[in-house]
């Protein structure tokens, strides 16, 4: 029996009671839930464990095999992370949404039917909308809305396909769909909104940055990341996923370049990060899915730890604008530290986390043949450390000293930082452990000779164009900024072109308007003209001219008389 | 990547650190570089074959990541407020 409860619902169960416990006792009890979900997971078999037959189908909740323990796993130690790192926080509101939405992610990951996962889909949308909206601002209310409706509607759009794959085919089951109909197309869709698609991407760099200290790190962790699961699930080995990635790790680094807050930076970033692993999932052979799998895994810690530091930077200065900060080093040295531990995972350094992760990908890609792709990874490559390596460190923490003086991170956050940041470097050193999980087996070396000194000469010369354009003033200044990208579409050019319509709508109306009520006057006043007080038709005649028109009348009728 | 050493109070912000820094930077692409020439490269494409193929192309990336965005902030940049108007 006990084998038959998916790990999801211990969090998202337990995430209910929260509101009932005393403030003080609400991070003991928020820190077991992740710890009992993550024993149960260790014990679970392999195989379809609970299922619940309803309506004449049967819904999986409950299918254990190496992909989805390996993604239940990273999201389960993802939202441990995340209630050390908001241990200080006693808002009721974000303790809950924030242990739902990681329960529903955990869910979403072990369903093996369509149903199911439509409702962790959604889900995770409500869950996770409230770490916005906690921020009690009317910007991250906006935010949050848009981030609300872009959600939803992904999950719309997903269960119209369900809807409509289950009429062609009968079957419900969640397993390699294939891009083959028009159903499944929109199933991919689906996964193409939450997975930040080019040109469906925006809602992350618009929302993320809005959010709370904490729920800015939480929602890193989980929506995409099952977005890139269920891609991998369900589109192994589709081409075109290979042109999606590729333009997701080139396209987000020039906004990264530019953009001032350093929280929406690492949105950018992360965005280019889902690329390497759509990459993967788009090459399909074995190496290169682990490769999705393992950079996943990697990839939710150090980018959980970045978003940790700029959090904390956030919480202490008031600010992630790389325009007012600078020299925090003094101030936060333990910050400091564990965000270059984070920037050199993300950018790939030897003996870091995504050292040996991301090269399985680009491998593969190499390996198949693809050297358009493979120099764009490479390109890309270059790219993140250039904005996620040198910049977010760069210009928060060294810089010009911006002359803020503030504390060191609570404790709590850098605990959370500390792990994250040991797991980053636990697994760039020992890559064997993680090797062990992926869905399938490994035939890797990632330290050879050739592969270490040909990717340090990568970042080193990255480095050094760094280097050699600030020396020579040429780097972009950070600047206080909005940079348009897709939500312009919606949130000015659709806008407009609605003002536009009901400007002109109204404008007709209220011309028609006038029109009539001129003619109305005019109408009335002959009316009144005539059968007014004043008018002829109204007015009383003398009775002379009564006898008159009655002798008139008279004669008329004797003269008919007498014709007749 | 200035400034990971910040044990010294100071060191970091004096001038000539700042130089010493680039400088370092240089020396170490520079072995980098010379490295290709010592050693049994696994290659795939040819292109990998030429020395030190991933530092210049990672070089010549960057400067064109910078400059490219540089120009497109031309085109992209709006006011802070820009949307809350």
């Amino acid at each position: 029996m006990i084998a038959d409860l998916p790990p999801g619902l211990i969090l998202i169960l337990g995430a209910l009671v929260i509101p009932f416990l005393r403030p003080r006792l609400r991070p003991y009890f928020m820190i077991l839930l992740p710890v009992l979900a993550l024993i149960h997971l260790l014990m679970l078999p392999e195989g379809n464990q609970a299922q619940v037959d309803m309506f004449g189908h049967t819904l999986i909740f409950l299918r254990v095999d190496s992909l989805a323990f390996l993604f239940g796993l990273i999201f389960l130690i993802a939202a441990f992370l995340n209630v050390i790192y908001g241990w200080h926080e006693d808002d009721s509101v974000q303790q809950v949404s924030s242990l739902v939405y990681a329960g529903a992610g955990v869910g979403a990951v072990f369903v093996g039917d369509l149903i199911s996962l439509f409702i962790f889909w959604e889900l995770t949308a409500i869950a996770s909308v409230f770490l916005i909206w906690a921020s009690r601002t009317e910007r991250a209310y906006r935010a949050g809305m848009r981030y609300l409706v872009i959600q939803i509607g992904s999950g719309v759009i997903l269960l119209a396909g369900v809807v409509l794959h289950y009429r062609a085919t009968g079957s419900i089951s969640f397993d390699n769909l294939g891009l083959v109909s028009f159903p499944t197309a929109l199933i991919f869709i689906a996964f193409g909104i939450k997975c930040a698609f080019p040109l469906l991407h925006n809602w992350l760099q618009d929302a993320y940055p809005e959010a709370t200290v904490v729920g800015t790190v939480v929602l890193s962790a989980f929506t995409t990341k099952l977005a890139v699961y269920a891609l991998a699930r369900g589109f192994p080995g589709t081409d075109i996923l290979i042109l999606i990635g590729v333009t997701m790790t080139a396209f987000p680094i020039f906004y990264a370049v530019i953009e001032n807050d350093l929280r929406r930076v690492l949105a950018y970033s992360l965005n280019n990060q889902l690329g390497f692993m759509v990459v993967g999932i788009g090459i399909g052979t074995p190496m290169a899915l682990n490769g999705t799998a393992a950079h996943a895994f990697c990839h939710i810690l150090y980018k959980a730890l970045l978003f940790m530091s700029m959090g904390a930077v956030l919480f202490r200065t008031g600010t992630v604008k790389g325009s007012e900060l600078g020299g925090l080093w003094k101030s936060m040295p333990w910050t400091a530290g564990f965000c270059i531990v984070g920037a050199a995972s993300i950018s790939a350094f030897p003996l870091f986390s995504g050292f040996i992760s991301k090269s399985l990908i680009i491998a593969a890609a190499a390996e198949q043949g693809h050297w358009i792709t493979w120099l764009v990874l490479l390109f890309a490559s270059a790219g993140v450390f250039h904005h996620s390596g040198i910049k977010i460190p760069f210009f928060a923490f060294f810089a010009h000293d911006s002359g803020i003086r503030c504390k060191e991170a609570p404790t709590n956050m850098l605990i959370a930082m500390g792990l994250a940041a040991f797991m980053c470097i636990g697994i760039g050193v020992y890559p064997s452990a993680l090797y062990a999980i992926l869905p399938h087996q490994v035939d890797f070396v990632p330290y050879t000779v050739t592969h270490v000194i040909t990717q340090l000469q990568l970042l080193m010369f990255s480095a050094l164009a760094f280097s050699v354009l600030m020396r020579h003033g040429l780097y972009p200044p950070e600047l206080k900024s909005t940079n348009l990208d897709s939500d312009w579409f919606y949130r000015r050019v659709l806008p407009g072109i609605y003002g536009f319509f009901r400007d002109a709508v109204s404008h007709v109306h209220f011309r028609t308007l006038a029109r009539t009520q001129v003619r109305l006057n005019r109408f009335i006043a002959a009316v009144y003209r005539h059968h007014g007080p004043q008018g002829a038709l109204a007015r009383t005649w003398p009775v002379g001219s009564t006898v008159l028109w009655v002798a008139v009348l008279l004669c008329i009728t004797l003269v008919f008389y007498y014709v007749e | 990547m200035a400034g990971q050493d910040d044990k010294q109070e100071c060191w970091i912000e004096r001038k000539q650190s700042a130089t010493l820094i680039y400088r370092g930077v240089w020396v170490i692409c520079g072995l980098l570089a010379l490295a290709d020439f010592f050693y049994h490269k696994h290659i795939v494409f040819k292109i990998e074959g030429f020395p030190a193929f991933y530092g210049l192309y990672g070089f010549i990336g960057c400067v064109g990541l910078v400059l490219g965005a540089k120009e497109l902030r031309k085109l992209l940049k709006r006011g802070e407020n820009y949307y809350d108007r």
